[in-house]
């Protein structure tokens, strides 16, 4: 308190000026980044007429044609369900192979250790929904094309890495004499993982889940090369961007905006945490 | 003896998946690029590059990440270094700085599509503001100069963030000691940055720049959304050969040069942002 004091004593109006700037500046860019998805959410709260009319106002009228009008499209509720379903098996899956691998990081050292850690940083040096090219025709010959789990699987390689290296650095920050002394106290191994490690990580490995299912539900390019009839939400949007009205056009975008609004902030307290590992 | 396989165990099932999902169709992608009709070949890479897209998908893509990348450079940066010295709302600005890392890149080309479009909103602030009688056509075929800003300006709307939340999270790492230290001797706030911050901060820089650069490759639903084909780039034009033209071999061929440009430009930032191992902290 004191040091600030002095300091403002010094050089009272620069600080002054300083801080107003800074203040400013910081204002600045949330509007930069809260404008656009104010503006189109105005969009989905306008009736279809008022999208496409011009000029246009600035102000939701809380009309709700666009958005019941995007609902009734058909292929939009399964679309839904689809994104819902596929993102739910992604963070399963990340989560049921990445937690382990994290563990193990964590607490063993042994030969492979870095191999291992080097083809999990190697995943993030590729395009990886590309990838979702050549497994196209492996998921028609083994009857996965077009099915929730197939797409699943190929989110689940973006999300895995994310998962391991999160549950890695969360595991990290366990000290491993919690677990030492319940061994000693009578815990087999797995119990001591169980009843202090996993209700202490508990919260990180759902945060790092959310996450998992955030990538899941946003990406695009492979969900619309692996499915046809059981089309994403993003995957629908896409394929009828050429044709679709403007109002569905922005309906959807704000149906996949919203959830995505959600979890980051369900997310908030571990997102830096979470990049902070990626670092290493 | 169980002590020591419990840890191969573990790694066991994220292993099999990768190598199933990841290295396998990766040799599957590669296989493809190199045959067709059964024989080795290189004909996908001739079609590839005789296409007259082909050249303007390259220009486009590459134009598009030189520019936006230095500019969510430089704005992540500030975004960092202006939290930092906040007082008050600091977790605030930080979450809604972060908030478009969640948003969907189809989404934020929507969102953008609402400001840019005929009836868009911007059309309707310079009308107001009486700039124009009658609203511009942004998007449509013959304003490409204009799709490429808007595609820009929401790449750089939507991909700053995880730029930043890498940055904010490096200098995190950096010890204040080093900060009071150069206050000590007087060294101005713009000193302490260049001396201090850019120095230490190199690895998160050069993960933040290679992360970036790699999206910044497969720039592909923002474009959709805002340009359809009048703003051809690689993802896009991949996507083209494997629907549109039904050409898989040409597809895989797109790819890998895809994966080939990503890994050239990783291989290069790990060289020019090398950090020697005694030099972290």
């Amino acid at each position: 308190m004191s040091t600030v004091a002095e300091l403002s004593i010094a050089a009272p109006e620069a600080r002054k000026a300083g801080n107003w700037l800074l203040v400013a500046t910081v204002i600045l860019l949330c509007v930069w980044v809260l404008l656009p998805i104010y503006l189109l959410i105005v969009n989905a709260l306008s009736s279809p007429e008022q999208v496409t009319a011009f000029p246009k106002r600035f102000f939701p009228s809380f009309d709700f044609g666009s958005l019941s009008f995007f609902i009734n499209f058909a292929g939009v509720a399964k679309a839904l369900w689809n994104s819902v379903l596929v993102a739910t098996l992604t963070m399963l899956l990340s989560i049921g192979f990445g937690a382990p691998a994290g563990y193990a990081l964590s607490r063993f050292d042994f030969p492979g250790k870095e191999t291992f850690r080097f083809l999990v940083l190697m995943t993030r040096a590729f395009p990886l929904p590309l990838l979702a090219l050549p497994l196209a025709v492996m998921f028609i010959r083994t009857g996965l094309d077009d099915t929730a789990i197939g797409l699943a699987l190929v989110h689940t390689t973006l999300a895995l890495p994310f998962a391991v290296l999160i549950t890695f650095s969360l595991f990290s920050g366990i000290p491993v004499e919690l677990e030492e002394a319940a061994w000693t106290l009578g815990c087999t191994r797995l119990q001591a993982f169980r009843k202090v490690i996993l209700p202490l990580a508990l919260p990180g490995i759902a945060a790092s889940a959310v996450f998992a299912f955030t990538i899941s539900w946003n990406e695009v390019f492979a969900a619309a090369v692996l499915t046809i009839e059981n089309r994403t939400l993003t995957a629908f949007l896409l394929q009828s961007l050429g044709e679709s009205p403007l109002y569905l056009k922005f309906a959807g975008g704000a149906a996949l905006v919203i959830p995505a609004l959600i979890f980051i902030f369900a997310v908030r307290k571990y997102l830096f945490a979470m990049w902070g590992i990626a670092n290493r | 003896m169980h002590g020591k396989a419990l840890p191969y165990l573990l790694l066991m099932p994220a292993t099999l998946f990768l190598c199933v999902f990841f290295l396998y169709p990766f040799a599957l992608v590669a296989f493809e690029a190199f045959t067709r009709d059964g024989g080795f070949t290189l004909d996908n890479f001739r079609t590839m590059a005789g296409s007259w897209k082909f050249p303007v998908t390259v220009r486009n893509t590459l134009l598009l990440s030189a520019i936006v990348v230095p500019i969510q450079l430089v704005m992540a940066l500030l975004m960092a270094t202006m939290v930092s010295r906040l007082e008050t709302g600091r977790s605030t600005a930080l979450y809604i700085f972060a908030i478009p890392l969640g948003i969907s890149d189809l989404a934020a080309g929507l969102i953008w599509l609402a400001i840019f479009d005929q009836s868009g909103f911007l059309n309707t602030l310079l009308s107001n503001l009486g700039v124009i009688d009658r609203p511009v056509m942004f998007l449509g075929y013959q304003s490409k100069l204009t799709i490429f800003i808007a595609v820009a300006l929401a790449e750089i709307w939507r991909a700053t963030a995880i730029m930043m939340v890498i940055l904010v999270a490096g200098m995190g790492l950096i010890p204040r000691e080093y900060y009071e230290a150069a206050e000590v001797f007087g060294a101005s706030p713009w000193k302490r940055f260049i001396k201090i911050t850019l120095p230490l901060l190199r690895p998160s820089l050069q993960t933040a720049i290679i992360l970036r650069v790699i999206l910044a490759f497969e720039v592909f639903a923002v474009v959709a959304a805002l340009g359809g084909t009048n703003l051809p780039v690689l993802m896009g034009e991949t996507y083209n050969w494997q629907f549109t033209l039904q050409d898989r071999n040409v597809a895989a061929a797109m790819a890998l040069f895809i994966l080939a440009i990503s890994i050239g430009f990783t291989l290069f930032f790990l060289r020019v942002l090398r950090v020697p191992k005694e030099a972290r902290i």
